[in-house]
């Protein structure tokens, strides 16, 4: 397999990272000689094996549908927030002027 | 009071039962241990001094009383930096959250504060839990105590490197694939993770959340066993948390191994294994077989694809759980015209290399056309390492081998390399895809210099793997050989932390 530089920024943009020109050339090869090991696994994975996502079987857990403990005080909520206002998150626009 | 930092948390708590020392002197006596050395191991990445004389004082008021303690009452404990402490920064080791300070405890530290163990701080980690060497950590290297030149593991280095430097008796990791077996074989010391489910998620930052799980590191496996049986049992908060009553890790390890019938696991030997390693984990299965075991060879035939299923598994789950650092609601904020161009500039400066590596490895993985080849593949490799082990299991009751390949090896060597950094949990890593309770006990070393110069070589560690929830006969096991071995851990050598 390789990888070329766009399918790189690709990836990049898909995983909302802004990547420099020098990053985007160094982790082309990087990705391919992970990925061409971990290709192996494609060697013994069988149609008729099932796949596993948790080791320990365990399924619909529930609880009680109550507030356990006493709940986060709104201050606290936002303390570590960037940039906060009124106990709201503030982020720059979403949309451009002329949207 | 510096001896006092050489005593076992067993022995620390029966001196502090019988009044000859009080939780305050136990906790300063580290404190200053700490002070005296951290500037060579740089284990710790936030000290909570004042909070643990705190809560030592407040343990000796209450012994003072005749009230009831907690287990680990006046035991010091380094804790993780993963871990969330109200109050105290808690970075993961990564520039993303570095004045990040949690609004609540984790469930790891509520109960370790529930037993009365003494925090006294936060330790270093690769960022993200993502390393084997602690060089990943966006801020500096630990050491290893037993030469001040190599890495002492990672990715919970700090917590080894703590424990092994007589900082702390009882220390804290998570191990996703490796990361408390493979810094314990390093450093010389007793690091165990449970069984998947076993200690609570709550308040751990996630890294891959089908694997992650607490640990503990000691300088004795019933140091360790106490610190584990501190922390773990069922939590509501967190889903995966199993419902079944806890066990006791303490008693009965000193039952023996006569009749246990012990697998060898024979890709846990492999070529790749340095020939002190080896020599090391023969002469402790030969010991094994010496106190009654019946000594069985067993084999894992889809060991070989355990890492490669993992490198897919562990970054795909790493890439969406670390969508959640977007500059919004907590960490670091890199501004943008934007919300879309603040986040992808925030992602990019706050995190380091490795996790860059690991997210894209992962958003590639997931991506649209890939997930079957590789996620979906990865996800049936991990049934078939599951069936090896039953298998393995049907044949012997608690399974051995080398905890990793090699001995600690100089920072800064497999650096440039990932995948050989990778490949020091090539060992560690199938145990973790089947949810096996795992440990590693250090077993010998890898040489002894025959001029007796005082350099016994560095530590090397025995891996014992368990069926799920028998932690028990795989701890029994360790302390049966660490009792036969009665190993001096104390680092020694040309370029070691100095003895206390």
């Amino acid at each position: 397999m390789a990888l070329t530089d766009d399918d790189v920024r690709h990836v990049a943009r898909l995983a909302q990272l802004a990547l420099t020109e020098e990053e985007i050339s160094d982790l082309g090869p990087q990705l391919v000689t992970i990925l061409a090991y971990a290709e192996k696994v494609g060697e013994v994975a069988a149609a008729d094996v099932p796949p596993t996502s948790h080791a320990y079987p365990l399924s619909n857990v529930f609880r009680d549908d109550d507030v356990v403990g006493s709940p986060m005080a709104p201050g606290d909520v936002v303390a570590n927030a960037p940039d906060e206002q009124d106990v709201q998150f503030r982020v720059p626009k979403l949309m451009g002027d002329s949207a | 009071m510096s001896e006092l930092v050489t005593r076992t948390a067993a022995q620390l708590a029966a001196a502090m039962q019988a009044g000859e020392v009080s939780a305050v002197e136990v906790a300063q006596a580290h404190l200053d241990r700490i002070d005296a050395t951290d500037d060579r191991t740089g284990a710790w990445l936030a000290m909570m001094g004042e909070d643990a004389l705190q809560a030592a004082a407040d343990v000796d008021a209450r012994r003072a009383r005749g009230d009831a303690l907690g287990p680990l009452a006046g035991i010091p404990v380094a804790v993780k930096d993963i871990m969330c402490t109200r109050g105290t920064t808690t970075t993961a080791g990564s520039r993303m959250l570095e004045h990040f300070v949690p609004p609540y405890d984790a469930t790891v530290v509520t109960r370790l504060r529930d037993a009365d163990g003494i925090i006294l701080g936060k330790t270093n980690m690769d960022e993200f839990a993502m390393g084997s060497s602690t060089e990943n950590s966006a801020f500096k290297n630990t050491r290893n105590p037993w030469d001040l030149d190599r890495i002492p593991g990672g990715s919970s280095g700090g917590s080894a490197a703590a424990v092994a430097a007589y900082q702390a008796p009882i220390s804290i990791g998570t191990d996703t694939g490796g990361s408390i077996r493979q810094p314990a074989s390093v450093t010389g010391t007793v690091g165990i993770k449970p069984t998947y489910g076993r200690a609570s998620r709550y308040g751990m930052i996630a890294f891959a959340s089908s694997l992650d799980q607490a640990g503990t590191f000691g300088r004795t496996v019933h140091d360790a066993a106490a610190g584990l049986e501190a922390i773990c049992g069922h939590d509501p908060r967190d889903s995966t948390s199993i419902p079944d009553p806890m066990t006791s890790y303490t008693e009965g390890l000193d039952r023996g191994v006569e009749g246990l019938r012990v697998g060898v696991v024979k890709e846990f030997m492999g070529e790749g294994s340095e020939p002190g390693v080896k020599a090391a984990i023969s002469h402790s299965i030969e010991r094994l077989a010496a106190l009654g075991a019946e000594i069985v060879e067993v084999e894992l035939p889809h060991a070989d694809y355990g890492l490669p299923a993992y490198y897919l598994i562990a970054p795909s789950e790493a890439s969406a759980n670390l969508s959640r650092y977007d500059g919004v609601r907590y960490g670091l904020r890199v501004e943008g015209e934007t919300t879309h161009e603040m986040m992808a500039n925030t992602r990019a400066k706050g995190f380091g290399p490795e996790v860059k590596r690991r997210i894209m490895i992962g958003t590639y993985a997931l991506s649209a056309g890939y997930f079957d080849a590789y996620y979906g593949q990865a996800q049936k490799v991990r049934t078939l390492i599951i069936r090896d082990f039953q298998a393995a299991f049907d044949r012997a009751d608690v399974l051995v081998g080398a905890t990793c390949p090699t001995v600690a090896f100089p920072l800064g060597d497999k650096t440039a390399d990932p995948l050989a950094m990778y490949l020091n949990d090539v060992y560690a890593v199938p145990a973790s895809l089947a949810g096996l309770p795992a440990m590693s006990l250090p077993v010998g070393f890898d040489e002894v210099s025959p001029q007796d110069d005082g350099r016994r070589g560095l530590p090397v560690g025995l891996q014992l793997v368990g069926p799920l929830l028998g932690e028990h006969v795989m701890l029994r096991t360790a302390a049966a050989l660490e009792a036969d071995l009665d190993l001096d851990l104390t680092p020694r050598g040309h370029n070691a932390l100095e003895t206390p």
